[in-house]
C-alpha cells in the first residue's frame, strides 16, 4: 500500500473532518512511522486545513514525530516515582547496550532511546512505551531480551505478552470500588428519575469534581443543560477526561481497565441530564493498549442497548467515541482538551466563555473526570442522600487514591473523604516517610508534621496522586524532577510560563551542580510570586507549587547545595573552555579557569 | 458618560466604559497607557504577552481579555505590576536574541519602547541565546525569527485580512513553539505572502521586514525616539 | 538598578573609579569621552584608578569600576574578577557588557567551527593554524554577559550609551542617588 493511499484511507474513514487532526495524525504515523512533509501537506489537502495549522498541531505532541523515528522508539517514564526505582540506570544501560546517546536515532535508524513524562505506572515502574506501548516492571533482565528482540527486528506485537501485562492493584474498596452494579443498572435507574430529578440527586449528593479543582458537578451539568446549542449544528457534548497526566496519577487507568462500564455509563447520565447525544472520551496517548479493550466494550454496551438509539427502550439516544491524546499534560486542562479534540494544539482557551456554554465545537459541554462519572452511576442507583453520607460535610463520597513511591503495596486505594494522611501510610505499608506529595506536581508536598492532614476538599484538595518519600529521600532532587517536568509541558503560550518555567529548571539544575547561591533562592521565590498570578492557565499558576513547597518545609536540601553566599555563575567558567583546549591543544595554567573567584 | 454603572477606577481615576468592552479597550479609548505588546486594538485580544496583566479587586487579570465591569477596582502602573511587567520583559530578552543595535526595527519597536518605559536596565536573568534561522528566501521580506515575542499578530492578520493563512503557531514550549510558514520547504518565497498584506506591516518587533528599507529613518526621527510609548495611546497603530 | 549602595556619598574625598573594555569597540569608552570639557568637572570629584585613559595594569581598592564589553574569552574573566573582587560598586556599560551585544552573535555557532573557519579552511590566515601561544587567551564556548559571572549592581545601556547618560549615572553615583535615565536617555541602540 503506497504512503498516500494510506493517508487517503485515514482521512476517509474521518470524512476529511479536520477536527478530527489529532486522530488523523496518530493513524497516519502508527502506519508511516512518522510525519514526513509530504505526509502533513497531503493530510492539509485533505481536510482542507492552511498547512501551517496542520504543522503547527503535529509539531505541538510530544508523541507526534516530524522527523523520522527510530524503527523502534523507546521511552522511559521519568517521573521522579520511576527514578526511585532506577530508571536512569536502566535506560544507561540500555543506550550503552545499543550504542546510543539519549534521544538519537541510531546510524541505522532502527532505535532511539530517551525519557517521557510519567506514563502513569507508578506502582509498577520503572516503565516504558516501546512504539506508545506500555511496558511496566523493567529490570535488567528483560532490558537485556528487549535489546536483543531490537536487534534481532522482531515486531513488537511478537514480543513477549506478559512484558505487556499492566496490573490494576487495587488494595482497598470502598463504595466505589466495592460496588456491585451491573451494567445498566445505573443508567436505568437514571433514566426512571427522569433528567431533572437526576440533576437533582446529583446536587444532592454534593458531588464535586475529582479532577483536583472540585467545581460542584451538580452546577456544571446544570448550566450545560440550560446553555443552548447555536448555529447549524446545536447540540450539547459530554466530555470524559482520561487525560491523567499528572505526575503520580494513575486511577483512572485502573477505572477504565476494570470499571469502565461504570464510566461509559456515567458519561450516559450525564448526557441524559444535559441532553447530549455524544460523548467523546479523551484518553491520553500513553494509554493507547487500552483502545481496542474500550472499543469492544463500547461495542458491547451497543448490542445490549445501553448505548446508541433507545437506549433500555427509551427515546434517549447517546454514543460515546474515543479519542486519543499525543504526549502533552497540558491536554487535561479542560479548555485545551477541547482544543485537541477539535485538532488543533492543546492551548488552553481564554475563559470565560466556559465549555459549559462555549465548548467542543463550540456547543455547550461539560467535561468530567473518569471518577467523577463513575461516581455518578454511584447516585443514580442509591440517590444523593445516601452519597452524601460518605465522606465529609463538604467534600461527598469516597476518592481513590494512587499510592506509589516509598511503600510496600503500592497501589489503589479506595477512601471516604476525611482520611488522614497517616492512615494511608499505615495502610500502605510506608515507613519512616519524610514527605507526601498530595495531587502530583502542581499539588501540596506535606511533610512528617503535617501527616495529620485529611484528604478533602477543605484541606488537601487532590486529583489522587500520593506519591511517598522517606527519609532516605533527598527532597530537593524531587523538586528539580517537577522542574523540569513543567519546563518540557508547558504549552508555550504565555510569556510568564513559556520563559518561567525554564528559568525555574535552569536555576534548579545550577543549584544541583554546585553553582547556587542565596541570590538564587530569592530568585525562585520572585518566579513563583510572577508565575502563580500572571500565567494564562493552571499549569503556570501552579508550576512552581513544588519548589516553593519544598524550600520552605525542606530548605536545608537547597542550602547544602549552595556554593558560597555571594553570587555564583551558573555554567562552568573552565568547561566553558574546553573547546578552545581542544582545538588549539593547550593544557598550560593559562588555559583553565577556576571556579571560584580570584581574591 | 460618567454614569456611575459605566465607570470604574483605573489607577485611582473614574474610567467610562461602553458595555462589552475589555478593561484594555476602554483604557484605550480613554487615552490611558496599559503596558501591552499582544493586543492590538482591531483584532480579538490573544492574551499571550500577559505585560497588560493588572489588579482588578485584588486579583491578577489580563485586561485584553477582562470585560469591564462597573465599579471594579483596577490597579495598573503599581510599583508591583510594574515590577511583574519588567521581570515578563526581561523574559522576552533572554529567551530570543534581542540585539538591538543590529536590528532595523530599532526605534520603532514595541517591545524595545516598552522596555524603556518600564526602565528595564538589563536582561537580569541568563541569556538562552536560542539558534532561531532567519528565512531570507522571499524577494520582498526577510523574516527574523530571533525577535519573535509569540504575539500571533501576523498569523491573525494573515487569516482575518489577508485571507490567506500563511503563518501558524505551533509546537509546544520554551523550544518548539514557534510560528510555521504555510509551505511544504516552510519557507515564504513558497507562499503568496505580499508586502501589501496586512500581515507584512503589523509586527511589533522585528521579525517581519522589509527588504531594502532598513534603517532609512534616522536615530532621532524613529517612532519611540520623539514620543515614549506611553504617550501614544491615541496614536493609530501599524 | 536595585543594588545596594554601598559607597558612602562622598564630597571631600575623590572617588577612585577604573574602567576597562572587554569583549568591546572601546565605542562606550569613546563615548564617555564625549561628556566633552565636563572631564575637568569631573576629575575634581573623581580619581582614575585602572583604565585604558591612564593605562594603569592593574586595579586597586575603587569605589566605582565602570565595565564595558561582555566576555568572549579567559582574560576578559580574570579582569572582570578584579574589577569585582577591587571595587565596591560595578556598573555594566553597553550592549555587550549587559547583554554580550555583537560578539555574542557567534553564540549560535559552534566555536570549534569558528577556528576552523577562520584559521584552516579560509584562505589567508591558515599557514600558521590555529593559534596556540600560551599568551594568547583562549576564547570561551559562548560569549556572555557579565552579569552571568559576577554580582553586577548598575546597568548602563546603549550601543553606546550616549555622553549624557554616562554624565547622569556619574553624577547621580557621586551625589549618592540610585542612577535613573529618563526618555531619550535610556536606549538599546
Amino acid at each position: 500500500m503506497s504512503d498516500n493511499h494510506a493517508i487517503d484511507t485515514v482521512l476517509d474513514r474521518h470524512r476529511r473532518d479536520g477536527t478530527r487532526l489529532v486522530q488523523i495524525l496518530r493513524e497516519v504515523q502508527e502506519q508511516l512511522g512518522w510525519l514526513s512533509p509530504a505526509t502533513l501537506t497531503r493530510v492539509a489537502e485533505g481536510i482542507g486545513w492552511p498547512r501551517a495549522m496542520v504543522s503547527g498541531t503535529a509539531s505541538f505532541y510530544s508523541f507526534f514525530h516530524t522527523r523520522p523515528r527510530g524503527k523502534y522508539c523507546v521511552l522511559w517514564s521519568d517521573n521522579i516515582t520511576d527514578r526511585m526505582l532506577g530508571n536512569a540506570e536502566l535506560m544507561d544501560a540500555m543506550c550503552k547496550k545499543l550504542w546510543l546517546e539519549p534521544g538519537r536515532v541510531s546510524e541505522d535508524g532502527l532505535v532511539s532511546v530517551n525519557t517521557t513524562s510519567c506514563t502513569g505506572m507508578c506502582d509498577q515502574g520503572p516503565a516504558v512505551l516501546v512504539n506508545y506501548r506500555a511496558i511496566p516492571q523493567m529490570t535488567h533482565g528483560r532490558l537485556g531480551e528487549m535489546v536483543g528482540l531490537i536487534r534481532e527486528e522482531k515486531p513488537v506485537a511478537e514480543w513477549p505478552a506478559e512484558w505487556f501485562a499492566v496490573e490494576d492493584n487495587i488494595r482497598r474498596k470502598d463504595i466505589l470500588l466495592g460496588n456491585e452494579l451491573k451494567p445498566g443498572q445505573a443508567l436505568k435507574a437514571a433514566l426512571e428519575r427522569g433528567p431533572q430529578a437526576m440533576l437533582d440527586e446529583i446536587k444532592g449528593g454534593k458531588l464535586r469534581g475529582r479532577g483536583g479543582a472540585g467545581f460542584s458537578t451538580g452546577l456544571k451539568w446544570d448550566a450545560c443543560r440550560n446553555a443552548a446549542g447555536h448555529g447549524p449544528n446545536p447540540a450539547h457534548y459530554v466530555v470524559c477526561n482520561a487525560d491523567e497526566g499528572e505526575p503520580g496519577t494513575f486511577k483512572d487507568r485502573v477505572l477504565l481497565t476494570s470499571y469502565s462500564s461504570m464510566v461509559f455509563e456515567g458519561m450516559s447520565i450525564a448526557a441524559l441530564v444535559v441532553g447530549a447525544k455524544k460523548g467523546l472520551i479523551y484518553l491520553r496517548g500513553e494509554y493507547r493498549y487500552m483502545l481496542e479493550p474500550l472499543e469492544s466494550a463500547l461495542a458491547a454496551r451497543r448490542a445490549e442497548k445501553l448505548l446508541g438509539r433507545n437506549i433500555l427502550g427509551s427515546d434517549f439516544e447517546f454514543d460515546i467515541e474515543i479519542h486519543l491524546g499525543a504526549g502533552a499534560y497540558i491536554c487535561g486542562e479542560e479548555s485545551a482538551l477541547i482544543e485537541s479534540l477539535e485538532g488543533k494544539p492543546g492551548r488552553p482557551r481564554i475563559r470565560p466563555p466556559f465549555p459549559v456554554t462555549c465548548g467542543y465545537l463550540d456547543q455547550p459541554t461539560t467535561v468530567n473526570n473518569v471518577e467523577t462519572l463513575a461516581a455518578a452511576c454511584l447516585i443514580a442507583t442509591h440517590g444523593g442522600a445516601w452519597y452524601a453520607q460518605h465522606g465529609t460535610e463538604k467534600s461527598a463520597g469516597t476518592k481513590l487514591l494512587s499510592v506509589s513511591g516509598d511503600c510496600e503495596r503500592p497501589g489503589i486505594y479506595e477512601y471516604p473523604y476525611g482520611v488522614s494522611v497517616r492512615q494511608v501510610l499505615d495502610d500502605c505499608g510506608a515507613t519512616d516517610s519524610q514527605a507526601v506529595q498530595i495531587s502530583g506536581p502542581s499539588g501540596i508536598c506535606v511533610a512528617a508534621e503535617e501527616f495529620g492532614r485529611r484528604i478533602a476538599f477543605e484541606d488537601l484538595p487532590t486529583a489522587g496522586a500520593f506519591m511517598i518519600f522517606d527519609d532516605t529521600r533527598d527532597m530537593f532532587e524531587v523538586a528539580r524532577n517537577f522542574a523540569h517536568f513543567f519546563a518540557h509541558e508547558s504549552c508555550g503560550f504565555c510569556t510568564p510560563c513559556r520563559v518561567g518555567t525554564t528559568l525555574v529548571k535552569n536555576m534548579m539544575d545550577k543549584i544541583s551542580r554546585g553553582h547556587g547561591s542565596p541570590y538564587d533562592i530569592n530568585e525562585l521565590f520572585k518566579l513563583h510570586r510572577l508565575m502563580q498570578g500572571a500565567s494564562h492557565c493552571g499549569l503556570g499558576n501552579s508550576a512552581c507549587n513544588p519548589v516553593f513547597d519544598t524550600l520552605n518545609k525542606f530548605r536545608p536540601a537547597y542550602e547544602r547545595r549552595l556554593q558560597s553566599l555571594d553570587y555564583e555563575p551558573a555554567f562552568d567558567l573552565d568547561a566553558a573552555l574546553s573547546e578552545a583546549r581542544q582545538m588549539t591543544g593547550r593544557d598550560d595554567a593559562g588555559a583553565h579557569l577556576s571556579n571560584e573567584a580570584e581574591v | 458618560m460618567n454614569d456611575t454603572n459605566n465607570s470604574f477606577q483605573l489607577d485611582g481615576e473614574d474610567l467610562p466604559f461602553t458595555p462589552g468592552q475589555t478593561i484594555m479597550q476602554a483604557a484605550k479609548a480613554a487615552g490611558v497607557y496599559i503596558p501591552h505588546l499582544c493586543w492590538h486594538p482591531d483584532f480579538p485580544a490573544h492574551g499571550s504577552c500577559k505585560l497588560c496583566t493588572v489588579k482588578v479587586n485584588g486579583r491578577f487579570g489580563s485586561s485584553c481579555t477582562m470585560e469591564a465591569q462597573a465599579g471594579m477596582t483596577v490597579e495598573n502602573r503599581t510599583a508591583e505590576l510594574d515590577d511583574k511587567r519588567r521581570t515578563m520583559l526581561q523574559m522576552f530578552f533572554v529567551e530570543g536574541n534581542h540585539f538591538c543595535p543590529s536590528c532595523e526595527k530599532s526605534g520603532d519597536c514595541a517591545l524595545q519602547a516598552t522596555a524603556y518605559e518600564l526602565k528595564m536596565m538589563s536582561p537580569h536573568f541568563d541569556m538562552f541565546y536560542p539558534d532561531r534561522p532567519v528565512d531570507a528566501s522571499h524577494p520582498d521580506i526577510l523574516l527574523d525569527f530571533n525577535r519573535c515575542i509569540m504575539c500571533s499578530l501576523c498569523v491573525t492578520a494573515s487569516r482575518e485580512v489577508d485571507g490567506k493563512n500563511v503563518f501558524a503557531m505551533g509546537g509546544r514550549g520554551i523550544l518548539g513553539r514557534r510560528i510555521h510558514i504555510n509551505s511544504e520547504s516552510g519557507r515564504l518565497a513558497d507562499t503568496d505572502f505580499a508586502l501589501s498584506d496586512r500581515a507584512a506591516n503589523i509586527c511589533p518587533v522585528g521579525v517581519i521586514l522589509k527588504k531594502r528599507k532598513g534603517f532609512a529613518v534616522p536615530i532621532g526621527d524613529r517612532r519611540y525616539d520623539k514620543t515614549p510609548i506611553n504617550e501614544q495611546v491615541k496614536e493609530p497603530t501599524a | 538598578m536595585n543594588g545596594p549602595m554601598n559607597a558612602a556619598p562622598v564630597a571631600a574625598k575623590k572617588l577612585k573609579v577604573a574602567t576597562t573594555s572587554l569583549a568591546g569597540c572601546f565605542g562606550c569608552h569613546m563615548s564617555f569621552l564625549d561628556i566633552d570639557e565636563r572631564i575637568i568637572k569631573l576629575l575634581d570629584l573623581i580619581e582614575f584608578d585602572r583604565s585604558p585613559l591612564t593605562d594603569i595594569k592593574h586595579c586597586g581598592p575603587c569605589d566605582l569600576g565602570l565595565i564595558e564589553g561582555g566576555l568572549c574569552n579567559a582574560e576578559n574573566v580574570h579582569v572582570l574578577r578584579e574589577f569585582r573582587s577591587n571595587c565596591k560598586i560595578i556598573v555594566a556599560v553597553g550592549a555587550c557588557a549587559i547583554n554580550g551585544g555583537l560578539p555574542a552573535q557567534r553564540n549560535h555557532l559552534d566555536l570549534r567551527d569558528i577556528l576552523e573557519e577562520v584559521y584552516q579552511t579560509e584562505a589567508g590566515l591558515s599557514h600558521g593554524g590555529i593559534p596556540n601561544d600560551p599568551e594568547l587567551p583562549l576564547p570561551l564556548n559562548q560569549v556572555h554577559p557579565i552579569h552571568e559571572v559576577v554580582k553586577v549592581d548598575y546597568f548602563l545601556p546603549g550601543c553606546p550609551p550616549p555622553a549624557d547618560a554616562i554624565w547622569k549615572l556619574l553624577t547621580d553615583l557621586l551625589a549618592g542617588r540610585t542612577p535613573t535615565l529618563g526618555h531619550g536617555l535610556l536606549h538599546y541602540d
